[in-house]
């Protein structure tokens, strides 16, 4: 039943079982194509870096150091004082951090302790639906219902625009994405956990406060932190809702305008045309860019660490 | 005492001991109604935004639609005006996005799990794909700014769908290659080395079985990318996308990717800094028909991926 052998086998050498030169030509011309794209993912960090850094550094070169500490943010005057948006950044995005962190957390928590699986197999999607919702739309709804509808409710003088409902509303934004990297930190802690607290005759909810949720500590960290590093990067919303990209004058008052960093970027970037004249305004552009991205790079990387200090434990 | 003299009768006593009254545990249950609370808020807000849109929007969406979907943009009153450009420039920037992104993408997905697995190479590339998923949209309308609107304008002919198209791929690269990663990863070992098994080069390998499997996956992917792509207005002003009013004058469509264009998303924003209650309602009408159309199109892509999603 063997096939028979064949007659000279010292005749066959290691050219004879190799297959056609086509297709190892393809087969080694794919590799090189597949390593040339993952090149590509490189050369657009490297060319982020290039456009931001060298952008910046015209900028520092030539600015007056005295004008980056002056009144207010008015980049056509020659006034860049970087405090302004500074602070008018942080104030939206921990404005958004109370809005997004509590309800998103309680959202994970429900979803990973409590929901019944039919109930999370329909909120999951529902939650990542809600990532999608475009940016500029939340901003007309900070406009047209968060500050007229409810905010002039509490507030008397309030202005149109406002720090706090465009903080309202980039809390809204960023809510799916604090949410599902939560949940995951908590299906990440080990159900022995949760066996053994029952066990001991604890409740859920202490199950859930005492045990679960200081296990999944540094996730929730986590979520926190890239949560954060949204907001602080969230523009049109803060453009629409907050005001005062071109000009504005420093103010600690959430119920009034402020620019912030990306909102200044886009009132710079509308006015492109313009603002090549002699004074700076374009070169700011870059600046705040190069100071955006620092701030969100490190933010990333230090959420990125505490993830994975957290998968390597259990 | 004769009860608890049995076994059975120890336990059922001790059982009743144990036993909480029903209702008594108050912390428990108002924890679990603070946490259903949480979740219909964040889930809920969808609802009331596409209400408050759809209810200031009335105006035009009752009576008007039709000219404003079919009109473009006007300078001279709100009720004028109208969003097809915005439509067909969504529309244009997200194919040219494709066409960048998505080759792109998958290739770096296969190269990273197929060839370079755990090497030094990959560690790079995809620690720097983490980082780039994190940077802020605007930054990358910084990027198009500088390289493909002024550097390589013969290419893009400057402030173009092309170099629109071309920043926003830059932008949702990372999810692409993300999730193609995830999808690669999904096929199992026995199918790649059943096909080495009967002598099939790596090329084949990968075009005839892994992808095949991988591919239902990687689309929706895809589409969540495109769709991201779709309602992002920050790096399109900073690459020029047209704020005001704009006219192709008689340009035909293969033309209008090189000339001055609009997004959906810009128009909005565009409409919502227009002082006047009139363009108040544009906004609105226009936020209705661009959720409609991203959650329709993510929709679709989360309805296929739980209906199509293999378990191997």
């Amino acid at each position: 039943m063997t096939p028979p052998m064949p007659q000279n086998t010292s005749d066959l050498s290691a050219a004879d079982l190799r297959t056609s030169a086509s297709r190892r030509a393809w087969s080694a011309g794919a590799r090189w194509a597949f390593a040339l794209a993952a090149l590509v993912t490189v050369l657009v960090s490297a060319l982020i870096i290039w456009t931001v850094a060298s952008g910046a550094w015209t900028f520092i070169s030539q600015v007056a150091w005295g004008n980056l500490t002056e009144i207010g943010w008015f980049p056509r005057r020659g006034l860049f004082d970087l405090s302004t948006l500074l602070v008018n950044s942080v104030q939206i995005s921990v404005i958004a951090m109370l809005v997004a962190v509590p309800s998103g957390f309680g959202a994970a928590i429900y979803l990973s302790e409590y929901a019944h699986p039919k109930v999370r197999k329909v909120m999951k999607p529902t939650l990542e639906l809600l990532a999608s919702v475009p940016s500029v739309v939340l901003g007309v709804f900070a406009i047209s219902f968060i500050t007229p509808s409810i905010l002039t409710n509490f507030f008397d003088d309030i202005n149109f625009f406002n720090k706090l409902a465009a903080g309202i509303a980039v809390g809204l934004l960023v809510i799916p994405l604090i949410a599902s990297i939560a949940e995951d930190a908590l299906r990440a802690v080990p159900v022995a956990l949760r066996e053994a607290s029952s066990g001991l005759g604890a409740r859920k909810v202490t199950t859930s406060i005492r045990v679960v949720l200081p296990a999944a500590m540094s996730g929730l960290m986590a979520a926190i932190i890239v949560g954060f590093s949204r907001a602080i990067g969230e523009t049109m919303v803060v453009t629409i809702a907050s005001g005062g990209g071109d000009t504005s004058l420093f103010n600690l008052s959430l119920t009034e305008s402020g620019g912030t960093i990306t909102s200044a970027m886009a009132a710079l970037g509308l006015g492109t045309d313009q603002v090549a004249g002699n004074n700076l305004a374009f070169q700011s552009l870059y600046f705040l860019g190069a100071l955006l991205f620092a701030i969100t790079l490190v933010l990333n990387m230090a959420g990125d660490v505490i993830v994975r200090r957290l998968q390597n434990k259990y | 005492m004769s009860v608890l003299t049995t076994p059975a009768g120890i336990a059922t006593g001790a059982a009743d001991a144990l036993r909480r009254r029903p209702g008594a545990d108050v912390a428990g249950s108002a924890f679990k109604w603070l946490l259903i609370g949480a979740t219909v808020f964040a889930t809920g807000f969808l609802a009331v935004l596409l209400a408050v849109m759809i209810v200031d929007g009335w105006e035009v969406l009752s009576g008007n639609l039709w000219h404003f979907l079919t009109h473009g943009f006007s300078q001279r009153s709100a009720a004028e005006a109208g969003v097809w450009q915005g439509i067909l420039g969504s529309l244009q920037v997200a194919l040219v996005t494709g066409l960048f992104a998505v080759p792109t993408g998958v290739a770096t997905a296969i190269y990273l799990v197929e060839y370079a697995q755990g090497s030094r190479f990959a560690r790079i590339v995809e620690l720097n794909i983490r980082n780039l998923a994190g940077v802020p949209s605007i930054v990358y309308g910084l990027l198009g700014l500088a390289v493909f609107v002024q550097t390589i304008d013969g290419f893009t002919k400057g402030k173009t769908v092309i170099a629109g198209g071309m920043t926003l791929a830059a932008m949702v690269l990372p999810i692409v290659v993300i999730t193609s990663v995830e999808a690669l990863k999904a096929v199992p070992d026995s199918l790649r080395e059943a096909a080495y098994g009967v002598g099939a080069t790596k090329w084949e390998v990968l075009s005839r079985q892994v992808l095949p499997a991988a591919l239902s996956t990687i689309l929706t992917g895809t589409v969540l990318a495109l769709a991201r792509a779709l309602g992002e207005a920050a790096p399109l002003i900073l690459v020029g996308a047209a704020t005001g009013f704009m006219s192709f004058g008689d340009a035909n469509v293969l033309e209008t990717f090189t000339g001055p264009y609009t997004a959906l998303p810009v128009l909005i924003f565009n409409f919502a800094r227009q002082p006047g209650a009139d363009w108040g309602v544009n906004a609105a009408a226009a936020s209705v028909i661009i959720l409609v159309l991203v959650l329709a199109v993510n929709g679709l892509a989360i309805y296929l991926r739980n209906r199509f999603e293999r378990q191997w």
